[in-house]
């Protein structure tokens, strides 16, 4: 047998405060009612530090801050002049990339692989993508001098921290906006590490604002009446919230909810990739992904075959410490989204679904859930119709494209999908019938900032990346 | 195993019996994406090796080594000392494993034998017109017997890439089987030279071509063309070897040939090997590495490891 020995990261290379302020207009401050909670490590339990909660109040000397950065800097200020800051800042991003990775890792639980090979180069290539935007708003497609829109309240997911604020925050401040930004209650801390690098940046003050806290803070910022934009990444729940609260309101909203995405694989595919493509597709982030490939479609006449490939692959995965450099599989977010885990995957063995998992010893401390499929599920299932948002995979089969397109269609989200074929033809056949807003061939879980990312139906409006997610932004 | 095992057996070993049947076959094989294959081994590059799991791979590798030399210029005296290097790797360290073999011209392997003999380090030699296989068939077995009466035990061959480019698979079957014959006793190991196969999808074709034809290894490359050994062709016949023991029961060794040069490659590897086809082929009988410097390499990081120092090249022998 060959072990690896254990190969961690050092968590040295992160210099962690005991507490942490709001960051609003340029400066930390205390919360106006002193009240904070706690961030911590999924995987140990252990408090990594104390983080500030805001108030309404606390919302209000933000948003008020935005507008007058808006008003009197940023607005003002040439589209080329803007895109220094953002080069400064995507470079910075560069340069303390093992810093945040590391810390990305330890608030999230997500694996240090991950976090330095996919997330933090994604973040920079944001900022390096918008930062060239900034000065050619003109060529974007939406007419001459297209104008900002003023202050966009910003609130983002705890499953890619510092990606969601770099989707948010990059194409917001291209486009002459600023921002007031709530990062999840969970994972808070790599946005005040970016607060830090704005000020290294010498990003004018006000222009980024981080308010942190809950539900509540994030309720007070999508409804102050100073904002002008909501741009909202969660669940469809709270996005559905969203929506009612600035109906009738002139925000402008983009949306990017939940998602139950099909996987499909045709018995042409080259199956040794296709089943690195399921792995990715849904034990990638522990399966915290809206785009996940949660649910594997798979011709009949191959089922057998894939399922005896994933389930060899699945035994390879590494479950563990997020710290180690060979760890595939980390800590699951919180105990919440572990319950509700547990909870659904309860459900999918009480209808009747067949439960595998490959052995694998999960640490004692913190929040831990193995690698799981579940083969004979049906449509009706809850495994099949929920967002489980963790790593869990339900399996089911079809006979013809037109039923891979039909139960590919039948869920109410629709953000992504993913199709396994080596027929060209094929793939787009099935791409112009699938109902996603992202469609994948022979890969899955790509992204990249020139690429429009977003959903259809339950999953959300508006795009996000590329030249499309510009729009959002935009007075157009 | 099962009546399934067997039938699934006779069945592949019936398709070298037309040249329909072996096309039909080989084209029917899972294709291989170039991308999500290419992906698949960058990301298995990342493991981080490290302290005692380095040390086990470290010495893994060195017993994995086809300790190589297929220069025109070899001479009688270069491949004994290459032998005797073979047989004591690190003659300051009597703890450091011998290589797995060495492996020679035809005309060398008399005077390799001479200081092998019974050492356990195997000999093996290429033959069939290496390395271009531009011969005809009874020169290229000629070659062959020749080789494994001066006493080698293990043959590379070439396959004969012309016609296995041009759709004739029967006659690159039948080659290989000829071969086969004429080694007797001798190891089989058949070099596809994957840096002129130009696609995935025609590796894993030609691996299953050279299993289903008997070969005992399967080897990337002759070291004399432009592209060599890289970790996406290997793992494509990892993936080969993988599944023609699932579908008959034989299993076939992998060996990756030519510009492999560091230990931070082998042990990428050797990963590649852990993670894809298991513990099983993590031995010196089922997967061997085709080099000459990577060896130095391998025993200067061995150094290191127990000294905590590096030492200079000066301090390893040359051949």
């Amino acid at each position: 047998m060959f072990e690896y020995a254990p190969a961690p990261e050092s968590r040295s290379v992160v210099d962690l405060k005991p507490s942490y302020g709001l960051f609003i207009d340029g400066a930390f401050v205390d919360p106006t009612d002193g009240g904070s909670f706690k961030s911590i490590n999924p995987a140990s339990e252990e408090v990594l530090a104390e983080i500030a909660e805001a108030g309404a109040q606390d919302v209000e000397r933000a948003v008020r801050a935005a507008r007058t950065a808006y008003d009197k800097v940023w607005g003002p200020m040439p589209g080329r002049d803007r895109a220094k800051y953002l080069y400064r800042i995507a470079r910075l991003i560069q340069e303390r990339s093992r810093e945040l990775a590391v810390l990305e890792s330890l608030d999230n639980g997500k694996p240090i692989r991950e976090s330095r090979d996919v997330d933090l180069p994604l973040v920079a290539a944001h900022f390096f993508y918008y930062a060239g935007w900034a000065d050619k708003l003109e060529h974007a497609g939406f007419g001459p001098n297209p104008r900002p829109i003023g202050v966009a309240a910003q609130v983002i997911p705890w499953n890619f921290p510092l990606l969601m604020l770099a989707w948010k925050i990059a194409p917001a401040l291209a486009a002459g906006n600023t921002v007031v930004l709530k990062p999840a209650e969970t994972t808070p801390l790599t946005a005040l590490l970016f607060a830090e690098i704005c000020q290294q940046a010498d990003l004018p003050a006000g222009v980024v604002n981080i308010v942190t806290g809950a539900g509540d803070t994030g309720r007070a910022l999508v409804e102050h009446p100073g904002v002008d934009k909501v741009a909202f990444t969660g669940s469809t729940e709270v996005g559905r919230a969203i929506a009612r609260s600035v109906a009738g309101t002139s925000k402008k909203l983009t949306l990017e909810l939940g998602g139950k995405a099909a996987n499909i694989v045709f018995d042409d595919a080259p199956i040794d990739q296709a089943v690195e493509g399921i792995v990715n597709g849904i034990f990638f982030n522990q399966g915290h992904v809206c785009c996940a490939g949660s649910r594997l479609l798979v011709q009949e006449n191959v089922a057998d075959r894939v399922l005896e490939s994933l389930k060899r692959r699945m035994a390879q995965l590494r479950v563990g410490d997020p710290l180690d450099k060979n760890t595939d599989v980390g800590a699951i977010n919180s105990a919440a989204q572990l319950e509700r885990i547990r909870e659904l995957s309860d459900a999918g063995s009480a209808e009747g679904a067949e439960r595998w998992s490959p052995p694998c010893e999960l640490p004692e401390q913190g929040f831990w859930f193995a690698p799981t499929i579940f083969t004979g599920v049906t449509q009706a299932h809850r495994i099949a119709r929920e967002e489980i948002f963790g790593p869990v995979l339900s399996v089911l089969t079809f006979r013809t494209p037109a039923e891979a397109v039909e139960k590919a269609n039948n869920t109410p989200y629709g953000l992504s999908a993913g199709i396994w074929t080596d027929k060209g033809s094929r793939i787009l056949w099935m791409a112009d019938r699938l109902r996603a807003g992202v469609v994948w061939a022979n890969t899955f879980n790509k992204f990249d900032p020139t690429s429009p990312f977003g959903g259809y139906k339950e999953s959300g409006y508006g795009r996000e990346g590329g030249r499309h997610g510009l729009e959002g932004y935009l007075n157009v | 195993m099962t009546a399934t095992t067997t039938s699934a057996r006779s069945d592949l070993s019936e398709l070298g019996r037309s040249e329909t049947a072996l096309r039909t076959f080989l084209h029917g094989l899972p294709g291989v994406d170039q991308v999500g294959a290419e992906q698949r081994a960058a990301q298995l590059g990342t493991r981080s090796i490290k302290t005692t799991a380095k040390a086990q791979a470290i010495d893994l590798a060195i017993r994995m080594v086809d300790l190589t030399t297929l220069e025109g210029a070899d001479t009688p005296g270069k491949v004994r000392a290459l032998a005797a290097k073979a047989l004591r790797p690190d003659p300051a360290d009597p703890s450091c494993p011998h290589v797995g073999a060495v492996c020679v011209y035809p005309a060398m392997v008399p005077y390799v034998a001479e200081v092998l003999g019974g050492s356990g380090v195997h000999l093996a030699s290429v033959a069939t017109a290496f390395p271009s296989g531009q011969a005809p068939l009874e020169i290229k077995l000629a070659d062959t017997r020749a080789a494994v009466a001066a006493g080698a035990d293990e043959i590379d061959m070439v396959i004969n890439r012309g016609a296995f480019l041009a759709g004739r698979y029967k006659e690159v079957y039948d080659e290989i089987v000829a071969t086969k014959e004429a080694c007797g006793d001798a190891h089989l190991k058949v070099i596809l030279e994957t840096g002129e196969l130009a696609t995935y999808d025609n590796v894993r074709r030609a691996s299953w071509l050279a299993m289903l034809a008997g070969g005992d290894f399967i080897k990337t490359s002759t070291g004399k063309v432009p592209v060599a050994a890289t970790l996406p062709v290997t793992l494509v016949m990892l993936e080969a070897v993988r599944d023609f023991r699932a579908a008959t029961g034989r299993q076939v060794g992998v060996k990756p040939a030519g510009g492999i040069k560091t230990t931070k490659d082998a042990i990428k590897y050797l990963v590649m090997v852990n993670e894809t086809v298991g513990p099983d082929w993590l031995d010196p009988d089922w997967f061997r590495f085709g080099a000459s410097s990577l060896l130095n390499d391998l025993l200067m990081q061995r150094t290191k490891l127990t000294t905590g120092v590096y030492s200079g090249p000066d301090y390893f022998t040359l051949d």
